[in-house]
């Protein structure tokens, strides 16, 4: 049977049809009525109605469809279903940051609500907890000083570290409604989550120690999964005294404790940068690159430029391999004279020079300038990192890192997870990788040539220890007017399997290889437990 | 215990309105009023059940007795309105007056948590328009004679705004309302329905080009009178509504290939020559660069929406006061601040319920004028929903209108509900095209069964 568009219309006019016509409908005198027989004769008669209509030559009176209504509603549907969409999404995505905003007076309520949680290292050592005093008044205390004071941060004049990077899951509560209606019951506020970073209190204590009395920052952390184990940086402040000694530290500019070096201090990376400049050199001559010859005579002179090797040593005839282990700057000056601008420009930003670093903390860009129109002159400086280039501790670190896991660079984290006061897991962070940096080729040559600057170059203060270490030192000069400069060391062990991954600066101590080394070692001592 | 309910009832509210929202999409299922009868009833029990967790939720928070008047007072108007709509006009729509219904209800309960004197100033207002509302649709089905008014709505409408250029005051920088006797207007809300009848008579008059363009001169007159009295807002819905009634009367693309380029062209124009285009504009692109002047009603709206979560912070658990103007312009981040995201985006679709119903209306409506009075309000509503959830969320300019019904406003929920109330009309017109229609049919059988028993 044919379905009608109209069908109720059809089923009333129907009923009404039978009981009005009577008379006039011959069908209905039957009382039996069939609806199926009924419908037939309408079509039929439809029929007739459409062939006399057609036969008489009548064009039916058009009515057009108003496709028009259609193609709107479907427009403004569409519109409307986007802009919700986008809703959603933008607040999710965007709660963190708009919860953290200092604009936001949402903050406040939930500070009133909840006290702030703990953060933890990664054993459950408190870094920092909420505690109320005699009078009532809640105060944020942080047992250890000054160690952790730049990586964990602190929460009143503004925030910086851990505090800022974590405060969402530290103002909010996710204890279960029990516990809520328990602590409504003693009228007591709920307790914020608790945060467990990364962070191992040993390694900290010894590179926090180690440093000294020098300025400077380190870096360590698991180049498999991109955790970082301890960040230390020097000068530091006592953030358990931040609103006390704010203003004297706000007004310091000379040592600018509240800056964390780590992160934000950028250094002339010196012989550390050859590491770049050895990776484009494979780059540019896959094949002959073990072919190098060089004979250092203590300086490499082009044009009016003239290079001179660290205290003017003389280091004979080297290859390539020799030049990385013994950081002859002749030698890469020498070299760097035959890399191709571009593709140097290529790789650097490969490398995350002059661009955003996947860090959530706060952080400088590092600088290395190779443009086509760059002079002789600066590429010779920028192959040794010395003139205008420059760079963060951290950012050293992953590129370390990147050598040490097969050219794979892990996203550096802090937060490992949130868990609330009773223990119930909020939020796990895992280990992402963030991108390749070189092939796994690249990265093992790389690594060859950090072991050779252990066994028989300018670090050989990690030699023959339980492990084997690999690295690369540098001694960065900053100022024309003293010989004096910043000790380097980025490396890892063991060589064969990387678990640990360390970054030392230490300003203005000397060359890299007597300062920074044996920190390193250290380090990696208590790591091995040797 | 206290946390208990408050809790409870935060995650109800968003699951009833959830159902209520999907009710409303589901009533296009069935073809006619008849058969849809139990999924209305449906939605009225949801819509009661909302306001009961609503007004619990605010009890508990406040404990203000006197709230409870007021809930009281809702759901007797409410029940009221609902039941003797369906008795009054059973040929009517109920879907649109339920979703009026739970409009106004979800608007009285914010504005009582932002300020309750508005609430009670803002019931007062829907009560009376709701009793001018019961005359409409009788108005519109008795007097046909409206069509015949054309140039007397576009004259009245242009002079109405006139005047409130020349003569109105000032609020939030925009020159909008007019004070009679102490009592403000906005006459460009009853404007909005004035220009509406008046595009519907003269297309359907003609839709030749030349009235087409004497047309174009009548409501860029509204559009021009709009932007000089700096309401952005109505100035563009004047525009979109007058290009999407071109195409619908015409059929022909060209006229909104030709109206969006010309929009287009004169948004430009308008950047430039008016620095507080540009403000708006800067505002949106980059709201955080000046969040304590220019951006900061966008980003403390930003924040509202952002910190509620799924399903909000409850009632009285948030700060939606923090928004500038939040009960007019803003409402919609207070909503979903404290009643949650998943809340205020099943309200948006129960707005876009609303719109689709007028559409699926002006598609059936046979007469050109009243299909394009029905089309044209359809379209003048869920572009104003769209401007005022759009502006809030950063996801066009903010223009600064009302969620209708929602929003403070008095002048605003009249002129909705009248443009709902003779939404109502029509579909009381429509029945009527559609019995005279099957009596046509009935005639024609007739004869051709007489000469088929002939053949």
């Amino acid at each position: 049977m044919k379905k009608y568009k109209d069908e109720p219309v059809r089923r009333r006019e129907r009923d009404r049809y039978r009981d009005r016509n009577r008379d006039y409908d011959e069908y209905s005198e039957d009382d039996r009525y069939d609806q199926g027989e009924y419908e037939e004769r309408m079509d039929r008669y439809d029929r007739v109605y459409e062939e006399r209509r057609k036969s008489s030559g009548k064009k039916k009176k058009g009515r057009k469809k108003p496709f028009s209504i259609v193609f709107l509603s479907i427009l403004f549907t569409c519109l409307l279903g986007s802009m919700l969409f986008y809703v959603c999404e933008y607040s999710v995505v965007n709660k963190e940051k708009l919860i953290n905003n200092s604009y936001n007076g949402r903050q406040q309520i939930l500070l009133s609500q909840n006290t702030r949680g703990s953060i933890m290292a990664s054993d459950g050592t408190v870094l920092a907890k909420t505690a109320t005093d005699a009078q009532g008044n809640e105060v944020r205390q942080y047992p250890f000083s000054n160690e952790f004071a730049h990586v964990v941060g602190y929460a009143s004049q503004g925030r910086a570290g851990v505090e800022a990077m974590a405060n969402y899951y530290l103002i909010n509560s996710n204890v279960s409604i029990a516990e809520k209606a328990k602590d409504d019951a003693a009228q007591q506020k709920y307790p914020g989550d608790n945060v467990y970073t990364t962070l191992n209190t040993k390694l900290q204590e010894v590179a926090y120690k180690s440093l000294g009395v020098y300025r400077g920052a380190v870096v360590v952390s698991d180049p498999k999964t991109g955790a970082i184990l301890a960040m230390v940086s020097k000068p530091d402040f006592d953030p358990n005294e931040i609103d006390q000694e704010w203003k004297t530290l706000v007004a310091d500019k000379e040592n600018s404790e509240l800056l964390n070096r780590a992160t934000q201090g950028l250094y002339p990376p010196g012989s550390t940068f050859k590491i770049m400049t050895s990776l484009e050199y494979i780059r540019e001559n896959p094949d002959t690159y073990q072919n190098y010859r060089y004979n250092c005579t203590g300086s490499f002179t082009h044009g009016q430029d003239t290079i001179k090797c660290f205290h003017g040593e003389h280091h004979g005839q080297l290859d390539f391999f020799g030049s990385f282990a013994k950081s002859c700057n002749s030698s890469y000056a020498n070299i760097s004279m035959t890399l191709d601008r571009s593709s140097f420009k290529k790789t650097l930003t490969e490398l995350m020079f002059n661009s955003a670093l996947p860090l959530e903390m706060n952080y400088s860009k590092s600088v290395a300038i190779s443009e086509p129109s760059t002079s002789d002159s600066d590429i010779m400086q920028l192959a040794i990192g010395q003139g205008t280039t420059a760079m963060t501790p951290i950012h050293l670190n992953m590129i370390t890192c990147a050598v040490a896991n097969g050219g794979d660079l892990m996203k550096p984290y802090l937060i490992d997870h949130v868990q609330t006061a009773t223990g119930k897991m909020v939020r796990q962070f895992d280990a992402e990788e963030y991108k390749r940096l070189m092939t796994q080729n690249e990265a093992s040559i790389l690594t060859e040539m950090m072991k050779g600057v252990v066994q028989s170059g300018t670090a050989t203060k990690l030699k023959g220890l339980s492990y084997t270490a690999a690295g690369k030192t540098g001694s960065a000069e900053y100022s024309n007017l003293t010989s004096d400069s910043h000790a380097w060391f980025t490396g890892f062990a063991p060589a064969e399997d990387p678990k640990i991954c360390v970054t030392i600066i230490i300003e203005k101590a000397g060359s890299g290889g007597e300062y920074a080394v044996p920190i390193a070692k250290r380090i990696f001592d208590a790591y091995f437990g040797a | 215990m206290e946390l208990y309910i408050t809790e409870l009832s935060r995650y109800l509210i968003c699951f009833l309105m959830a159902a209520y929202a999907a009710v409303s999409f589901l009533v296009f299922g069935f073809k006619d009023e008849e058969s849809r009868s139990p999924l209305y009833i449906f939605q009225n029990i949801l819509m009661l059940a909302m306001q009961f967790f609503c007004f619990l939720q605010i009890e508990t928070r406040t404990g203000q007795i006197s709230y409870l008047f007021f809930y009281a007072f809702q759901l007797i108007v409410l029940m009221a309105t609902i039941i003797l709509f369906h008795l009054m006009y059973p040929d009517g729509n109920r879907l649109i007056i339920n979703n009026m219904c739970l409009l106004l209800m979800v608007g009285m309960v914010m504005l009582l948590r932002i300020d309750s004197a508005k609430a009670v100033r803002q019931f007062i207002i829907a009560v009376c328009s709701i009793v001018i509302g019961f005359l409409i649709p009788q108005l519109i089905y008795r007097w046909k004679f409206l069509k015949k008014f054309t140039w007397i709505y576009a004259i009245t409408g242009v002079c109405a705004l006139a005047v409130v250029l020349i003569l109105g005051s000032v609020t939030h920088g925009s020159k909008i309302s007019y004070s009679i006797a102490g009592v403000t207007f906005q006459p460009s809300e009853f404007v909005k329905i004035l220009f509406v009848f008046f595009m519907a008579g003269a297309l359907y008059e003609s839709t030749s080009f030349l009235q087409i363009l004497i047309t174009g001169v009548f409501a860029g007159a509204h559009v021009i009178i709009l932007v000089a009295s700096k309401d952005l807002g109505s100035a563009v819905i004047f525009f979109v509504v007058y290009i999407c009634m071109i195409f619908v009367a015409t059929g022909n693309p060209f006229y909104l290939f030709a109206g969006m380029a010309g929009g287009a062209g004169a948004s430009v124009v308008a950047y430039h020559i008016f620095a507080h285009v540009q403000v708006r504009v800067q505002a949106w692109r980059d709201p955080w660069s000046t969040i304590d002047s220019t951006g900061y009603q966008i980003t403390q709206s930003l924040f509202g929406i952002s910190s509620g979560g799924w399903f909000g912070l409850g009632i009285f658990g948030g700060t939606p006061t923090s928004i500038p103007y939040v009960e007019d312009d803003f409402i919609f981040s207070a909503i979903a601040e404290e009643m949650g995201i998943i809340f205020a985006v099943c309200l948006v679709l129960v707005c876009v319920s609303i719109f689709l119903m007028f559409m699926y209306q002006a598609y059936k409506i046979r007469d050109l004028f009243y299909r394009l009075i029905a089309f044209g309000f359809g379209v003048m509503y869920i572009f104003q929903v769209f401007l005022t959830v759009g502006g809030g969320c950063k996801f066009i300019p903010l223009t600064g209108v009302t969620l209708p019904l929602v929003s403070y406003g008095g002048s605003s929920v009249l002129t909705t509900i009248m443009m709902f109330t003779i939404f109502e009309g029509l579909c009381m017109l429509q029945t009527e095209e559609q019995n005279a229609a099957i009596m046509r049919r009935k005639r024609r059988r007739r004869e051709s069964r007489d000469s088929y028993e002939e053949i």
